[in-house]
């Protein structure tokens, strides 16, 4: 192996170094970032803008992700465009479980992430990370397809720094890392669990908002 | 379209034994509408869509409405002995009217061009009698409606083609628009929590520890 500092001065003599397992890493993580593959499906509004990225005038074609599939087992990508009731959440969880590693999701727009303005009903799931676990959060209601991209090309970064081997090995490398998680299912008052601990875990930094915003 | 008063004579004509009640709307539509009686509701919806004077063939809206029990506070005075002395003293009476279940249908004539006509059905509590006949028979378009009243207010439609809950999974229990309802509590984790819903966060916040008495 070669010490950072000699690899840094040597490149800056015109001297590029790298090791195979480096050029490996990066042919392969590329080749991934640069073709990844939506799941075609729309829960809320938000489906109306990723519709609109996808077409001429953003056109994710640019990034290697036009082809929506169809069929989860053909996806590496599910866009979890819109609000996400607790009737449709355990087909969203099933979807995800049927999607082939590695994989990834991107939670789109305010109800996605947390419920949004539906959050407070009895209805709508509070935030589709309490089951599966989400790469990319994109805000906004709806976001703009701009946002959709960006959220795209950081989903890419993240990919591209994905290592193969090593302490940092990528999630769906580790035979241990779950790649299924569990379906809830419906109970009589509510979802059954409510949220998979082991995914979703409320931050421990309380927030109690006493000191006068009320 | 005729008034509701001559609608109502003109059923009571028709369908012997109806009991129907004019209720007001005090609200700037002022909008009345037709209380109709359970047993008798089936026929009077028939006479509605067939006479040829009202023809009412068309159900654009069905709507449930919850009132719970209601309890009334009247104050009184009455005149009482207290110490040998005659006295006025005021009472408290609690009055409870008990609630029930509504279903509303707004009529029009696709034909004749004219509506609305209202009518009302209702329950005789919120527990356990809450079947009303069902008027899919009379308009189809009811269907999918009655069922939303089904799932949401807990009406159970007698005659109803397919009485299933609609919105919410079969193995639910509950009835989300009864004013009664309680949500289930996912407060866990609120960002912003204010009013309302600050309440309900706080029984998920840490609670303070106790500071321990140092020796």
């Amino acid at each position: 192996m070669i010490d950072e500092g000699l690899k840094s001065e040597l490149s800056k003599q015109g001297i590029f170094t790298t090791t195979f397992n480096e050029l490996i890493e990066w042919g392969y993580n590329k080749g991934r970032a640069n073709s990844v593959w939506p799941l075609q499906f729309g829960l809320a509004c938000c489906a109306i803008e990723m519709i609109a990225a996808s077409m001429a005038r953003y056109d994710i074609a640019r990034f290697g992700s036009e082809v929506f599939r169809p069929s989860p087992r053909q996806a590496d990508l599910m866009i979890v465009a819109g609000t996400v009731t607790k009737k449709m959440a355990p087909q969203v969880v099933r979807l995800y479980n049927q999607m082939p590693e590695p994989k990834y999701v991107i939670a789109m727009g305010a109800c996605a992430i947390s419920g949004g303005p539906f959050k407070q009903g009895y209805n709508v799931l509070k935030g589709i990370d309490r089951y599966i676990p989400v790469d990319v959060h994109i805000p906004g209601c709806p976001p703009r397809p701009e946002a959709l991209l960006h959220a795209l090309m950081t989903l890419q970064k993240k990919i591209e720094e994905q290592h193969l081997t090593g302490p940092q090995q990528a999630r769906h490398l580790n035979p241990e890392a779950p790649s299924e998680f569990p379906v809830p299912e419906y109970g009589e008052h509510d979802l059954v669990p409510p949220k998979n601990e082991a995914v979703w875990q409320p931050p421990k930094q309380a927030k109690d908002d006493t000191q006068g915003n009320v | 379209m005729e008034t509701l008063e001559e609608i109502k004579a003109r059923i009571e004509a028709a369908v012997s034994g109806a009991q129907l009640e004019i209720l007001a709307n005090d609200s700037p539509s002022g909008q009345r509408s037709l209380l109709v009686d359970d047993n008798h509701a089936l026929t009077v919806a028939m006479f509605l869509r067939n006479d040829p004077g009202l023809q009412l063939d068309y159900c654009s809206n069905v709507t449930g409405v919850d009132w719970p029990d209601k309890v009334e506070k009247i104050k009184t005075k009455v005149k009482k002995v207290v110490d040998g002395a005659e006295q006025e003293v005021e009472e408290t009476i609690e009055k409870m009217t008990p609630g029930f279940l509504e279903a509303v249908y707004h009529l029009y004539s696709m034909s004749l061009k004219h509506g609305p006509a209202i009518l009302r059905l209702r329950t005789e509590n919120r527990t356990d009698k809450v079947h009303l006949p069902s008027l899919t028979p009379v308009w189809r378009g009811a269907e999918f409606q009655e069922r939303e009243i089904f799932d949401l207010y807990g009406i159970v439609f007698d005659g109803h083609p397919d009485l299933r809950r609609i919105l919410m999974w079969d193995g639910f229990k509950d009835h989300p628009m009864r004013k009664d309802y309680v949500e289930p509590d996912d407060y866990e984790y609120e960002p912003t929590p204010h009013a309302e819903v600050l309440e309900k966060a706080r029984a998920h916040l840490p609670q303070p520890q106790p500071k321990e008495a140092s020796a």
